[in-house]
This record gives C-alpha cells, structure tokens and sequence, in this order.
C-alpha cells in the first residue's frame, strides 16, 4: 500500500515537471506557430536566474516563483522584439534563428557560468510514507504545476487578456479590424511563454542542478509533449504529459530510468503514427 | 464629409487592382459600391481598412489622413469592417465574438454594449453560447454586424453581406440596416453584386470597373433593367 502511494506520487511527479518544462514552449507554439528551439535555454536561463538571485541573498521562494520567471520572461520579449517578429510565418527560418539564439545562450552562460554543474539544495525536508521517505519538494513541483496550469485556464478562459489572445490566434487579421493590436499582444504571448518557462527551469534547479547545456535534456521531452498533445494549448500539455509521464515512471519502476526514457520515445513515436495531429486532434477537440 | 479617398491605387504584387479611385462620403450616408467579380470591391475595403498597402493616393478619414495607418488604428479611429467570408472566431463562442469586438473599450462597458447591440438582433440573444463555427451562414452574417457595430464604428465596411445566404436571412439583413440607419444615422460603405440589396439600402450608388469608378447612379435606376445592363454591364 505504501509503495503504491509512493509510485502514485512519483507519477504525478513526472507528469508534473513534464508539464511544466512544456507549456511554456506549448503557449508559443500553439498560439504562435513559433518552433522555438531555444526552449531548453530559456529553462537554463529561469534555473542561472534562481541560483543567481539566491546567491544574492534572496530567499529560494521568491528566486524561483518571482525573479526567475520576471527575468526570463523579459528576456523573452526582447527575443521576439529583436527577432522573431521579423520571421512569422516563416516556420524554417525561424526555427534556424531560435537555433543559433540557443548556441548563443549556451556559450554566453558558459563563459559568465563556466561549463559545470550549480546547484541549490531542495529546501523542504523530506516526508514519510509508511516505510518509506521521498522528499516533501516532490510535492511541491506537483503543487506548482496544478497552479500553473489552473493559472493559464483562468487567463484563458475567463479575462479579457485570455479572450484577445485566442481570438488573435485564431484571425489576427479580424482582431486587428476590430482595434486589437497583433504585434502586441505576439510580444506578450511570446514574454508569457518565456516566463512559464523560466518558472519551470527555477522549480526544477533543485532537482537537476543547472549547467549551461541542460537544455538540451528538456528540450527534446517538451516538443514531443506538445506535438503529441496537439492543437489545445492546455488540454494538449495536460493529456501528453499525463500519458508520457506515466508511461516513463511506471517503465522507470519496473526497470531502469534508462528504460523509462526509452519508453516515453517509443510511445510518442507510436502515438504521432496513430494521431498525427496530436491527442486534442481526436479528443477533447473543444478544450482550451 | 468624413471620409476622402484620392487617387488611390494598389494592388497584389506587381498586378494593379485599383487605378486611381476617388470618392467621398458624407457623416450619415449610405453609399453601395457595385461591380462585377474582380473589379476591385473587395480590394478597395481591404486597402481602406489597411490590410493592403496603397502605391499611391491619399485617404482621409474623420478629418485624419490614414494612408499610411495600420489596420489596428483605422479601427480605433472608428472604421468598422465587416469582411467578405464573415471571418468570425471559429473557436469562440458568438457571445466571446461579440466582446472582441468590444475590444478597444474598457472592460466596464462591455456587457453594456453587448446588450444594447442585441437589441437589434433578437436571433443572435438565442445563440449566444453557440460556438461561432456551429452558426449557419446568414446567422455568421448577422454576427458579423453585431461584432462590428459593438466598436461603436463611425464608419462600417460592409463587404458582399449577400454572399451565400439564404433569402429569408438577406431580408433580415436589409431589415436590420436600415432600421439601425434610420435609428442611430450610421453610415455605412457597401460592397455588392445584388442589385435588390443595394437598391434597397443606398442612398448613392458608385459604380467600379477596373479598378476605377466609372458612374454615379441612383438606387430606383437599377431597377431598370436596360439601364443597367447598358451602363454597367451587368445582366439581371
């Protein structure tokens, strides 16, 4: 029983940072049809952020849930500003831009950071379950993913913020015929993405340490989940990481991590062959 | 007079669609502008609207010269477009529809607008959870007014409002405008091919061949039916 609760745990867990380190590529993309290769970066950059800022003396909290996203996400809007703007709708060479804005990044924090590993330790001790122990940060990532995600629904759903950026996503010609300022609310959408990014690359600092090259770990893990989740920004982030989390930690338990990862590959591959539009292709079409 | 177009000309790439149109509207006016498939119409509300840069001319609106505006800024100004094809937010819902077009207010006013707006519109009240894209033709249509009419326009675009729709909706349409032209004296640009519409609604009717505009006719003479086949080429 215990052993269940703690496997119960260590999913939500996968499927929590899955989400995280994803939906923030999920916003620009789906919103912007941007394929933003620098993803990964962004996350490194929300991790340097936090470590920077508690090194300075702030508290982990607000280095991690404030400063890091702040930060990222300005860096974010001066991206788009600075590049992406002169290139929509022109997926391949933008995906070449954000290619070599992603070598930069890497060797600019290498040579301010140095090519090793930083770390922060997990505040929050550990909690016991049964006979087992499993650290109480666990939780915590899973926590801020639920709030992230509830977050994104609200905006979306229920603010006017929400209401012009779908219908901007959905006709910017129209939007723009009835005063909406397209560029405007690009840059915003493209900051907010960044942003969520750098909260994820903050939240998971503790977890994976920071080196200049992680983003390359996230970023293959957060494009499969949002091409295998699809068109709908959340339901798409949401379903994805729910089927590809689960898949790697029960394959992880059962065998090795190595394995697990293993296994999340083979099930996107299977799952792009099935729906090559994504799980909100076919279901939970009318989702956000 | 609040809208002044000079010499205007543009067109897709190198290939000229307009070649110097030039006409004016005065505050409260209801112009139709007809012409056969690729004279120009829809091209003239495009570049009116800003979404096709012009080479040349000058168009002035309320007393502003908006040549060189984006469309964004024409709409605040008070140009309201209403586009061929409807163009409504498929994924929204008619009522989320309707607040983009309130989008230039601030957040307070928007149920206010919406619900004076509806008035007009007693078949939209009905659908106003309705996903845009589930709506049938006529009644994308008449959401296409509303949403427009919620920017409190000063001047509306109306681009071939006729277009696929079923008759018994054409005569709402006709009905509708001209209750809210003899209601609030909005002034309104038509676009059209059918002649009975926009004898109906115009007070004025501009004739566009080629990208210019070649003749002035009044509404009663199109129903005339040599009159206009012998100067607009149109056959009825």
């Amino acid at each position: 029983m215990d052993l269940v609760a703690l496997l119960a745990i260590q999913v939500l867990y996968a499927v929590a940072s899955l989400a995280l380190i994803s939906v923030g590529l999920a916003i620009i993309f789906g919103m912007m049809r941007v394929i933003n290769l620098a993803h990964g970066e962004f996350l490194m950059l929300g991790g340097y952020a936090a470590i920077v800022a508690t090194s300075h003396g702030i508290s982990i909290w607000v280095a991690m849930l404030v400063v890091a996203p702040i930060v990222v996400g300005l860096i974010g809007i001066i991206v788009e500003r600075a590049i992406i703007r002169f290139l929509y709708g022109r997926m391949i060479d933008t995906m070449l831009a954000t290619w070599g804005l992603s070598l930069f990044l890497v060797g600019l924090t290498t040579a301010i950071f140095g090519n090793t590993t930083v770390g922060i330790s997990a505040p929050l001790g550990s909690i016991q379950i049964g006979a087992y122990r499993t650290s109480a940060y666990t939780l915590f990532v899973i926590a801020i993913a639920i709030a992230v995600l509830g977050a994104i629904f609200a905006v979306m759903r229920w603010t006017r913020l929400g209401l012009i950026a779908r219908g901007t996503m959905q006709n910017a010609d129209m939007a723009a015929a009835l005063g909406v300022n397209p560029p405007r609310v690009y840059a915003v959408t493209f900051g907010v993405g960044a942003a969520l990014s750098g909260l994820a690359g903050a939240v998971l600092a503790p977890v994976s340490g920071v080196f200049p090259t992680i983003g390359v770990a996230y970023v293959a893990k957060s494009f499969i989940t949002v091409i295998g989740g699809g068109a709908a920004i959340l339901s798409g982030t949401v379903s994805a990481s729910a089927l590809f989390g689960t898949i790697n930690q029960i394959a992880t338990f059962v065998t090795t991590p190595v394995f697990g990862e293993v296994a999340l590959l083979a099930a996107a591959i299977v799952l792009i062959r099935l729906l090559p539009q994504g799980i909100t292709g076919r279901f939970f079409r009318r989702g956000l | 007079m609040i809208l002044n177009v000079q010499g205007l000309r543009t067109g897709y790439g190198r290939i000229p669609i307009l070649n110097g149109i030039g006409f004016s509207v005065d505050e409260g006016e209801f112009i139709g502008i007809l012409g056969h498939n690729g004279m120009g119409k829809t091209t003239l509300l495009r570049a009116l609207m800003g979404f096709l840069p012009p080479t040349s001319g000058r168009v002035q609106f309320a007393g502003t010269d908006i040549t060189a505006l984006e469309p964004y800024r024409r709409a605040r100004l008070g140009l309201g477009y209403v586009p061929q094809g409807r163009e409504i937010f498929p994924g929204l819902s008619v009522y989320d529809n309707l607040r983009m077009g309130c989008a230039q207010q601030s957040g307070g006013q928007e149920h206010a607008t919406i619900a004076n707006v509806l008035e007009e519109f007693p078949r939209l009240t009905q659908l106003l959870d309705r996903p845009g894209s589930a709506l049938s033709g006529g009644e994308q249509q008449l959401l296409a007014i509303a949403r427009c009419l919620c920017g409190k326009p000063r001047l509306v675009l109306l681009d071939e409002p006729t277009e696929g729709i079923q008759p018994s909706i054409i005569e709402e349409i006709v009905e509708t405008l001209q209750r809210l032209r003899a209601r609030t004296g909005l002034t309104m640009i038509l676009v059209e091919q059918n002649l009975d519409f926009i004898a109906a609604l115009s007070q004025r009717i501009l004739v566009i061949q080629k990208g210019r505009i070649t003749q002035e006719v009044k509404p009663d003479e199109l129903h005339d039916a040599s009159v206009v086949g012998e100067f607009i080429g149109i056959t009825t």
